[in-house]
């Protein structure tokens, strides 16, 4: 049985003096009848997959709409000639955002975390961090576990998928659950994990699910790169000591109540929003002829 | 649900519902044929119909029934594969009642003449649905070993069944009985914690009253 609250997560942690990711694994371990070993090879397969995924982006691919691909490498261009003010950081996490999303809207093989609409957010926020704190792997597991254990509370409380709750459900659960594994990575207790997560959450709520044509490219794709950044600086927010005023557990009902009252032309049917405006409506049409 | 549900499936993209579980209905389909697929008409319903080509929709379902994975890389050249390996398929749309958005019928003759037909929904996160085989109602998720036994709607055939499931060492995780009429069409659909022995199910054909028994083994590299 999952995690009803993050709450619960918390009271655990202090319970038994254990470790916001460690509670999630031994949680893993006797729901699924399982040892530590496979579980931890199991999240360890997923975390190379991820890498693999962003080391084998191909600049030139297109999507079957022909609307998306190459921004990833137009980032990386940027940042190696030094005109972006975002720096070395936010730069990359944006440029492997943009790449896992388009390598997804290409038709490769991506992890879905926790949506594949949603997939560059976290590897975008982990493999960047690994890559310029070098940390060791073990840390990196321990950190996705974090986002799972969140990710887990919001599946329960709430939804993950646009069509059930608008983007909020699909980037808005992601960008909570790189901004606790991020708080987690900083040097983080379980409650800035938690209220980092509950932050970014905040940030996003509302956002409505209308991709252009129905598919998983416009704004699809970009929106991963505001769910990594918002991510961030809710990780930071939480290390600084800045506290959501609204309880997490209370944010993520909110989000709940804001997709069920959200209108159906904005959950994933490709009717309203971007997908309605006459341009967005010209592409539609082009696609199904 | 498990945290390898909220992160992952590793999959082809790009979406869920559109692709990877696209892909798993055909390949869970395939598994419940047991034979390699020689032709395959594709009913496409609501949501799959409408933007199914652009999420690949197609080239996932043909993907599965071939036997590939929701994360097999050969995903995008499912439809020159299957040219190639002289699988012979169509598609069109169909108005469905009382279903998922994300629905497909599948009529699939093997290439040793077995025939199937099979409706299934793809509910999200690349989860499925099997919601009927061979026009009868089943709650089939395909992530358990399943065996499906169409029988005379008769006393004693529940009994036979689960003597041998029990017999055989097989733990029952749920059950589910449908039928048309009494004294009709009756199915059994039984999801195990453990995989069925073929001999088994062979004993399980050959009973009065059984019409047709179809198993869904979870097994991989399954040779038909």
């Amino acid at each position: 049985m999952s995690f009803r609250s993050l709450n619960e997560i918390i009271q655990i942690c202090t319970l038994e003096d254990r470790s916001f990711w460690e509670v999630i694994l031994e949680e893993d371990i006797s729901d699924r009848g399982t040892t530590r070993e496979e579980s931890l090879s199991r999240m360890q397969s997923l975390y190379l997959s991820m890498k693999h995924a962003d080391a084998t982006y191909e600049a030139d691919l297109k999507s079957a709409s022909k609307l998306v691909g190459g921004d990833g490498a137009k980032i990386t261009a940027a940042l190696e000639k030094g005109i972006l003010i975002s720096g070395p950081f936010i730069g990359e996490v944006m440029s492997k955002a943009l790449k896992m999303g388009e390598s997804n809207a290409c038709m490769k093989k991506i992890v879905a975390a926790p949506t594949a609409g949603s997939c560059g957010v976290i590897p975008a926020i982990l493999l960047t961090y690994e890559e310029q704190y070098h940390i060791s792997i073990d840390k990196m597991l321990e950190a996705l576990y974090v986002a799972s254990g969140i990710g887990e509370v919001i599946a329960y409380r709430a939804f993950l998928s646009g069509a059930a709750g608008g983007c909020q459900a699909e980037i808005g659960s992601a960008s909570a659950m790189a901004a606790g594994a991020l708080a987690y990575l900083n040097g983080g207790d379980a409650d800035s994990i938690i209220h980092a997560a509950a932050m970014s959450l905040k940030n996003l709520l509302g956002l409505v699910c209308d991709p252009v044509a129905g598919l998983v490219e416009v704004p699809c794709v970009k929106r991963n790169v505001v769910g990594a950044v918002n991510a961030i600086s809710c990780a930071d927010m939480a290390i600084a000591g800045i506290r959501s005023k609204i309880p997490p557990d209370e944010v993520i009902d909110a989000m709940r109540n804001i997709g069920e009252a959200m209108h159906k032309s904005l959950r994933e049917t490709g009717e309203g929003g971007l997908a309605a405006t006459p341009t967005g409506q010209e592409i539609a049409l082009i696609i199904r002829e | 649900m498990s945290i390898f549900d909220i992160i992952g499936p590793v999959m082809v993209g790009p979406s869920s519902s559109h692709t990877a579980g696209a892909a798993k209905i055909g390949f869970t389909s395939r598994q419940l044929l047991r034979e390699e697929i020689g032709s395959a008409q594709i009913f496409l319903h609501g949501s799959f119909l409408a933007t199914g080509k652009g999420h690949g929709t197609d080239k996932a379902l043909i993907a599965g029934l071939l036997g590939m994975k929701p994360d097999d890389e050969r995903i995008p050249d499912s439809l020159r594969i299957a040219d190639e390996q002289g699988m012979k398929y169509s598609f069109s749309g169909i108005e469905l009642r009382n279903v998922h958005p994300n629905t497909v019928m599948l009529k699939l003759t093997g290439v040793n003449g077995r025939e199937l037909e099979v409706v299934a929904s793809s509910i999200g996160g690349g989860a499925i649905k099997i919601c009927q085989i061979d026009g009868l109602e089943a709650n089939i998720c395909a992530n358990y070993p399943t065996l499906i036994v169409h029988n005379i709607d008769q006393p004693g055939h529940v009994s036979e069944v689960t003597s041998m499931l029990g017999h055989k060492s097989v733990n029952i995780a749920t059950m589910q009985l449908y039928r048309d009429k009494r004294g009709g069409n009756a199915v059994m659909v039984i999801e195990c914690d453990q995989e069925v022995p073929l001999e088994a199910i062979d004993w399980l054909k050959k009973l009065e009253g059984v019409v047709k028994v179809t198993y869904l083994s979870l097994e991989e590299n399954n040779e038909f």
